[in-house]
């Protein structure tokens, strides 16, 4: 049976940071999903401290992935206000439609 | 466990925070009609930091388990972060009843932004300047789409939250693998992890390192992480954009400088690279693309692009003539931009704001003494001696040729030189293109006071700059005297 390891931790994170930061760049349809991409990169960092804090029989991961937790829950919820305001405003929340200022 | 000795030393963050939430539920209770008050009672609170600040003693403390540190680098650092919010509120004041956005959030959340900005500088572990840090940003996002019927402001909020997010989550990554290959956060301990002759750092902690100083990079506006600064710069309302050109970009400098030269000081040859690599792009960008603009907005927003690279030179040195040299820009950038932008803030016609580089055609002669001011501060912002912004650029570029970074001394003197034609060209057309209409007359003193006053201290900065020198350098001894 195999073991699951830190390597196994840390590639998943990083597939998921990965994922993250291309869901940003690469998505031209909608803003939720960049709201998504960036809770996904929260959460890929948060496995690694996990992972991390065990593999080092030390607290201060968990400690730290407590307080990325509670960020990440208010970023969303700024997130999320300010894109309802932008709503309002264009009346679209296409990526491709958040072009007012160039150059 | 928690001392009195550990919240004595955050005094000045305590009390700020406490007197912001206090704003906060006045304002709650009252209603907008006293904007006035809140934004005078947040001043008066910010000047009272910063009183508590400098009444502290200037040894070195640490608290909370040395996840902050006050020391004198943070004094002067946060002093500066202070002055620029407490300006940027009275510009606002005039302003926001202008344009009907008089609500009693805006200052209080300065005063939160501000907080986190005193804990960046003081930050002494990375989950603290993780938390400072988030603290600063997550204010400052509201604070760009605060002009909520406006779609060009909730543009400029949205890409900034959306462009913010991802560097703190590829600085938070940094941070992870930091932690993972160094198996401590704090950063003294960091320090003495990598000193010593067989001290290895690792790969991990190496690509640790330049994720977060990626995610720092993005903060500051250094290229190739600036593109959001322009459209923010442009869409938020002017107040906001003379705040984000100054307190926050002076925050997340001296967090850049400490983490760099504090616990990462032994990894120089390893962060000296990319922090040379970023100073020269962000110089060369800010002197070329400021070419084209034609929102003046839009200008200052490449100008503290390129203004950026230039204090970078200084954290290339790596020395403590450099982080001086870095102290001294600062301060300077500070009053200039804060002088500049209370000139764009007057830049109204008919109760309307106009933001083209073209309406300021003739402004001499219509107003001779905003034109003056206007012109000290573009002189001084490309370098032309003996104004203030020489002096700047003088002691980084000298620091950086006592290292022996010669070519990043020349490459800095020539994209000055390139930068300064874009603001002689604003003097041009001041003072020698037919008028334009005439703007409207300044209302309120305050704006006005603040000109003249960081008109005069841009002037007269070569008679006395014994002061913020030795202030700086006092500053900067302090990062190298521990390690």
């Amino acid at each position: 049976m195999m073991e699951i390891g830190l390597s196994h931790y840390l590639t998943v994170a990083a597939i998921l940071f990965t994922l993250g930061i291309f869901g940003i760049f690469l998505n031209r349809k909608n803003v939720i999903i960049i709201l998504m991409s960036v809770e996904l990169i929260l959460l890929a960092v948060n496995i690694n401290l996990v992972a991390f804090s065990v593999h080092l029989n030390d607290l201060t991961g968990q400690v730290f992935a407590l307080f990325v937790l509670a960020i990440a829950a208010a970023e969303a919820a700024i997130g999320l206000a300010i894109l309802v305001v932008y709503f309002r405003n264009r009346g679209s929340i296409a990526v491709e439609d958040i072009n007012l200022m160039k150059g | 466990m928690v001392t009195s000795a550990d919240l004595y030393s955050v005094l000045p963050e305590l009390i700020l925070a406490v007197l912001a939430m206090a704003l906060l539920m006045y304002g709650v209770f009252r209603g907008d009609k006293t904007v006035n008050t809140v934004s005078w009672l947040a001043v008066g609170a910010l000047v009272l930091t910063a009183i508590i600040i400098s009444a502290s003693p200037d040894t070195e403390q640490s608290a909370f388990r040395g996840q902050l540190i006050v020391d004198q680098f943070a004094t002067y650092m946060k002093w500066l972060v202070l002055i620029g919010s407490a300006l940027a509120i009275i510009m606002s004041m005039n302003y926001n009843e202008r344009e009907g956005i008089q609500r009693f959030e805006f200052p209080v959340l300065i005063l939160f932004a501000s907080l986190g900005m005193l804990l960046m500088v003081s930050a002494n572990d990375l989950m603290s300047l993780y938390v400072g840090l988030e603290l600063q940003s997550l204010s400052l996002y509201v604070i760009a789409a605060f002009r909520r019927d406006s779609t060009k402001s909730s543009e400029a909020g949205l890409k900034y939250f959306v462009l913010g997010a991802l560097s703190s989550g590829m600085l938070l990554y940094g941070a992870s693998m930091i932690y993972g290959f160094a198996g401590t956060t704090q950063f003294d301990q960091l320090a003495t992890l990598f000193t010593g002759p067989n001290a290895d750092p690792g790969v991990g902690v190496i690509v640790g390192l330049v994720f977060l100083m990626a995610g720092l990079a993005f903060k500051v506006s250094a290229v190739p992480f600036h593109m959001w600064t322009p459209d923010v710069y442009e869409g938020a309302p002017t107040p906001v954009t003379a705040l984000f050109a100054v307190a926050p970009k002076i925050a997340a400098i001296a967090l850049l400088v400490r983490t760099m030269v504090g616990p990462f000081g032994e990894l120089f040859e390893q962060w000296q690279q990319i922090i040379i690599f970023i100073s020269i792009a962000s110089m060369l960008l800010g002197a070329l693309a400021a070419i084209w603009q034609t929102n003046i907005k839009r200008l200052m927003a490449y100008s503290s692009i390129g203004h950026i690279g230039y204090a970078l030179v200084g954290l290339a040195a790596g020395s403590e003539e450099g982080i001086r040299g870095i102290g001294v820009y600062m301060a300077i950038y500070l009053v200039m931009n804060i002088g500049t932008f209370c000139c764009i803030l007057s830049m109204r016609r008919q109760g309307m704001m106009v933001e083209g580089i073209s309406d300021l055609a003739g402004l001499a002669r219509n107003q001779p003494m905003m034109a003056a001011a206007m012109a000290i501060f573009m002189f001084s912002m490309a370098g032309i001696p003996p104004l203030a912004g020489f002096f700047g650029k003088l002691y980084v570029f000298m620091a950086a040729v006592n290292e022996g970074l010669y070519v990043l001394a020349i490459i800095g003197v020539l994209t000055s030189v390139i930068g300064a034609f874009y603001y002689l060209r604003i003097i041009k057309i001041m003072y020698f293109d037919e008028p334009a209409e005439a703007f409207d007359k300044m209302a309120g003193r305050e704006v006005g006071t603040i000109m003249g006053v960081s008109g005069l201290f841009t002037l007269l900065f070569f008679v006395f700059p014994t002061p913020i020198v030795s202030a700086a350098s006092k500053a900067a001894a302090v990062l190298f005297s521990a390690g």
